[in-house]
């Protein structure tokens, strides 16, 4: 006898589901397909081709009238199921009750919708149906549209690129740190952001939205949480999406995140099945149809009373945005007992990544070149021991045997017109033709074209550009690579840093072929203040690639407490400002208090969780911190000068502080120290200080370099200034040089034994102009970073962060 | 296993830690850049540096004081150091970090 069964939802999965069982057993069944679209079912994966112009919608329909009829399907398209009523086994909707003996639940899911203020405004749209696609096309007719994508997962980048296509002017506004975080590691997310702000589509990652702003009920603008306004005529909200679980709910099945169903796809109530998006199994969900079509197999062979059980697969992803190239399946977190395998060429924008265990692959990322993707996920899926391939495994399965990765990459990579060597303004296709022209060694080249004849920093550079053009005619030396993470050197770095105009880490990462997913504790923090130095307003500083002392803002001790150091300016200090010190010593039990040799008092042996609440005490009574802990300026000591001195010259402890006053906050390679003395017997000890001043009658003799640490070493002079202005000048001139080109964790004495003195003055002395950009480009820097950092932290949430996450002090005593 | 809720994935930074005191002495929870989560003893076997302080790079932690290298998976030592920290259960569900106070409370009984 023919049964009566019910479909709710026409979609992907319940079309799949009724085309197994009207192909195995035709007259099993009276099928009733309800649909809330007043359509068949078409394939919902390529509306995104629809929406950029490449499909049209009667190329997507996979089920049309004919077929429906020549099946025997009655169609209720256009009418949404309201009720289930288990007891007397009907479904209601608007055309009345409608009987069943199966009832078959695919339902779907429902876009997620931020509840944020004007999330209901007129314009905000989803990204689910055809509908929707129609009316961000419509609205992509009106020249000069704007949109706004919330999301920068699959949909929304879809819904951005399509967008861009149909000639919108699109920003996608994602929460993460890195596009589509669910499917691709930083590397490979920060190639797509490159390939998509290629193509125009304005990208903002880490950026929270707030509001949506709208003008007579339709939306106007989307307003960020740091107060910028996108200005739209329509916002795509494609934040995810949620199963359409309602009716499920209501009739009391049993319902989690999704519709609870058994391996059989049968519900709580034996007569109602589910399948699809809307359906949770062994705990899991589901967002991709391959899955969805295994479920639709085994729910058609349940319905036949054939055995049959569901296993999920692992899945794949690929973005179908064209021209991206992109792929990613599997786990790829990092683990111990996990090994990557990782593959950049930076000259074609390629990288990928395998992510081995146990010999097996378990998980895959590329970009760039994804041809390889579907042989990788079969290995993946087959569990296939890939001992034996190893070697060559990531060149796939074309290149048993292939080329390692060349470790001249970034350089080959270069355009012609990057600079190599920034003191004398040479690019790489000036040393390519010199190359060319017969120059064979570094002498040659830099005969030729001046190319690293200046500070030196560029040699490396010079050196790779000769290897890469010349290729097995050059023997390039080997310099010491920052780390083993690469085979570049801190010169060669910074360089490309500039030349390529690297700004975050995942961009050196690829860019200079790292051999890790994230660098390690000696390159990050490296790679932090260069990135920070050379783009101060573009990249912002990650607590994370920093030591401890930097990070907690205090000096870590071998006990695990830390020092405070106010700042004293100039070495002054006053009544009050000892009363406040001496208050908080005693309300925070500090257990030491000295005198430095940096002029000012440290207090050590506070705790951790102590340290905000002592900071905003301080602040309060006007200090600010001391930057005892940074690689940056920590003190500029002064002697008492003409104010009480009866040799001073001139006012050095006013200059001190104007000079403590102008450069606190800024970062350096390694730490920073000043003196000034108010005449030649030098009481400030000027004469070993990284820069160090020493007043005469006619002026400020200005010397740099010093040192009086593990080195000692009296400074050289870099030049007599008339003017405290002029001192001043050259000061900040000098630091903002030492910023720019030295390498992480050299002090000046270094640098400049490597740069040469005559090549500083000629950039701080001898050229004023170039005197005044210097210092314009540190005053630049300081407009971002010259910020108390204990006012910064003086709130609750530094308190929480400085605090213990829990404490368990009682439960685990139990 | 007891698994307690010791906090939310969104108050340990990325690439980072945090503590959780306990009366046998702190344990470092740490976050990774892809998100997971590893519970270890916050005393370094050295010279008792406290590990949450260190760099977080891939499934490794760097000891503030003197660089020795830990994983954060098993506790050894990496490279040429010699030492092991011990570890904990601890895993995320819904967002919050649970740690499993039975391994805990074994840790004095041990
Ligand atoms: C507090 C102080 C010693 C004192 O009690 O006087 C001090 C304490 C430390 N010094 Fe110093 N130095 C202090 C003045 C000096 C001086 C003298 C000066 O500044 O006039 C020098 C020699 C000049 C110089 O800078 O080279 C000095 C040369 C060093 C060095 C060697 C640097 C070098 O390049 O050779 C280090 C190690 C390093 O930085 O890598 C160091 C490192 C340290 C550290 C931060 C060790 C560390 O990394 O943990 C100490 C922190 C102790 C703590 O727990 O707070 N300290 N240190 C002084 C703080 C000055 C201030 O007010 O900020
Ligand atoms: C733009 C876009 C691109 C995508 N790209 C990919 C991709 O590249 N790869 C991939 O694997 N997946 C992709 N997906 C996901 C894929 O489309 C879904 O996984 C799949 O469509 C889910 O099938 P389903 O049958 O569970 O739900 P649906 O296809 O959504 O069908 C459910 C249907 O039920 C209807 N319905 C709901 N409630 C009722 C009710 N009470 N009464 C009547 N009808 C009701 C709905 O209106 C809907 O038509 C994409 C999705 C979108 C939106
Ligand atoms: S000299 Fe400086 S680094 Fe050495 S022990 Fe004294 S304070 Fe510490
Ligand atoms: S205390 Fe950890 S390395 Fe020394």
């Amino acid at each position: 006898m023919t049964q009566k069964l019910v479909v709710i939802g026409a979609g992907m999965a319940s079309g799949r589901a009724i085309e197994h069982l009207v192909e195995t057993a035709p007259d099993a069944y009276e099928i009733t397909l309800f649909g809330t679209e007043p359509r068949g079912n078409y394939n919902r994966i390529m509306l995104s081709p629809v929406l950029s112009g490449e499909k049209t919608y009667e190329e997507i329909v996979t089920h049309d009238a004919d077929w429906y009829a020549t099946h025997g399907v009655t169609c209720r398209f256009g009418e949404t199921v309201t009720g289930i009523d288990r007891a007397r086994k009907v479904v209601l909707s608007a055309g009345g009750e409608t009987p069943y003996d199966k009832l078959l639940i695919a339902s779907g899911s429902n876009p997620f919708i931020i509840p944020m203020p004007g999330h209901d405004l007129d314009g905000v749209l989803a990204y689910r149906d055809l509908d929707d696609t129609y009316a961000m096309m419509k609205a992509a007719e009106k020249p000069g549209a704007k949109a706004v994508v919330i999301g920068g997962g699959l949909l929304g980048l879809e819904a951005a690129a399509g967008l861009k296509m149909r000639g919108m002017d699109v920003t996608v506004v994602h929460l993460m740190g890195h596009l589509m975080e669910r499917q691709l590691d930083e590397a490979a997310g920060y190639l797509l952001r490159k390939e998509l702000v290629g193509r125009g589509i304005n990208v903002l990652c880490s950026s929270n939205s707030k509001e949506i702003l709208g003008e007579d009920g339709k939306v106007r603008a989307l307003l960020l949480d740091n107060g910028t306004e996108l200005p739209c005529d329509i916002l795509v909200m494609a934040v995810g999406i949620r199963p359409n679980t309602a009716l499920a709910k209501e009739a009391e099945l049993a319902v989690g995140r999704g519709i609870h169903v058994d391996d059989q796809m049968v519900t709580s109530d034996p007569d109602i099945l589910s399948v699809g998006e809307c359906v949770e199994h062994d705990g899991a969900i589901f967002g991709l149809v391959a899955p969805l079509y295994d479920q639709a197999k085994i729910v058609a062979k349940t319905l036949l009373g054939e055995a049959a059980a569901f296993a999920p697969k692992q899945t794949s992803t690929k973005l179908k945005v064209t021209g991206v190239d992109l792929f990613s399946a599997g786990d790829f977190a990092e683990g111990d007992d996990r090994e990557d395998i990782v593959f950049r060429d930076p000259a074609r924008g390629v990288y990928k990544r395998l992510v081995l265990q146990d010999n097996r692959i378990i998980g895959a990322v590329m970009y760039g070149d994804t041809a390889d993707g579907n042989w990788f996920f079969g290995l993946m899926k087959d569990g296939t021991d890939v001992s034996d391939m190893r070697e060559t495994l990531i060149f796939g399965p074309a290149y048993q045997g292939g080329a390692a990765a060349d470790p001249m990459a970034a350089v080959a990579a270069l355009p012609a017109d990057a600079e190599i060597c920034g003191c004398n303004g040479v690019c790489k296709g000036q040393i390519v033709e010199a190359i060319q022209g017969g120059a064979t060694t570094l002498e040659d080249v830099r005969a030729q074209t001046k190319a690293s004849g200046s500070c030196g920093t560029c040699t490396g550079l010079v050196e790779q550009v000769l290897a890469v053009t010349l290729g097995d005619d050059f023997v390039l030396p080997t310099a010491k690579p920052v780390c083993t993470c690469t085979d570049l050197t801190h010169e060669d770095v910074r360089r490309l840093i500039k030349s390529q105009e690297l700004k975050s880490q995942p961009a050196v990462w690829q860019e200079l072929g790292w051999t890790t997913p994230n660098g390690c504790h000696v390159c990050r923090p490296a790679i932090n203040f260069y990135l920070l130095a050379d783009w101060p307003l573009e990249y912002q500083d990650d607590p994370q690639s920093r030591f401890v002392n930097e990070r907690n803002h205090a000096n870590i001790q071998k006990d695990g407490t830390y020092s405070v150091v106010p700042r004293m300016w100039g070495g002054i200090t006053t009544a009050a400002e000892l009363r406040a010190i001496a208050d908080a010593a005693d309300k925070y039990n500090v257990p030491t208090v000295k005198v430095t040799g940096g002029q000012r008092i440290d207090l050590l042996g506070v705790k951790k969780e102590d340290l905000p609440r002592m900071w905003a005490d301080l602040n309060a009574a006007g200090m600010v911190s001391g930057h005892a802990y940074t690689k940056g300026l920590r003190t500029v000591k002064t002697c008492v000068g003409t104010d009480h001195c009866r040799f001073g010259t001139q006012d050095s402890t006013g200059l001190g502080i104007k000079l403590e006053k102008r450069l606190w906050g800024s970062w350096t390679p390694h730490k920073v120290k000043m003196a000034v003395s108010g005449c030649p017997r030098n009481c400030a000890e000027s004469t070993c200080k990284d820069v160090g001043i020493i007043c005469v009658d006619s002026g400020y003799e200005v010397g740099v370099a010093g040192a009086a640490g593990m080195d000692l070493k009296e400074t050289e002079a870099l030049a007599k200034a008339t003017t405290e202005q002029e001192a001043i000048d050259m000061t900040v001139a000098f630091v903002q040089l030492y910023r720019e080109n030295a390498r992480y964790l050299d002090r000046p004495y270094k640098w400049v034994d490597k740069v040469g003195l005559d090549w500083v003055k000629a950039r701080v002395v001898d050229d004023v102009e170039n005197r005044m950009a210097l210092v314009a480009r540190f005053d630049l820097s300081q407009t971002v970073y010259q910020k108390d950092p204990w006012a910064e932290r003086a709130d609750a949430k530094t308190q929480r962060a400085w605090s213990a996450l829990a404490d368990l002090t009682l439960e685990a005593a139990e | 296993m007891s698994w307690i809720d010791i906090g939310s994935i969104d108050d340990v930074p990325v690439r980072g830690a945090r503590v959780v005191k306990t009366a046998q002495g702190c344990v470092a929870v740490f976050r990774t850049a892809a998100d997971e989560v590893f519970a270890m003893s916050d005393t370094c076997p050295h010279k008792a540096g406290p590990l949450s302080e260190g760099i977080v790079h891939g499934h490794k932690v760097t000891c503030p004081l003197h660089n020795w290298v830990f994983s954060l998976e098993t506790g050894e030592a990496q490279g040429a150091d010699d030492g092991r920290v011990p570890t904990y259960p601890v895993r995320i569900d819904a967002g919050r970090i649970l740690l499993d106070g039975a391994e805990l409370a074994k840790r004095t009984a041990a």
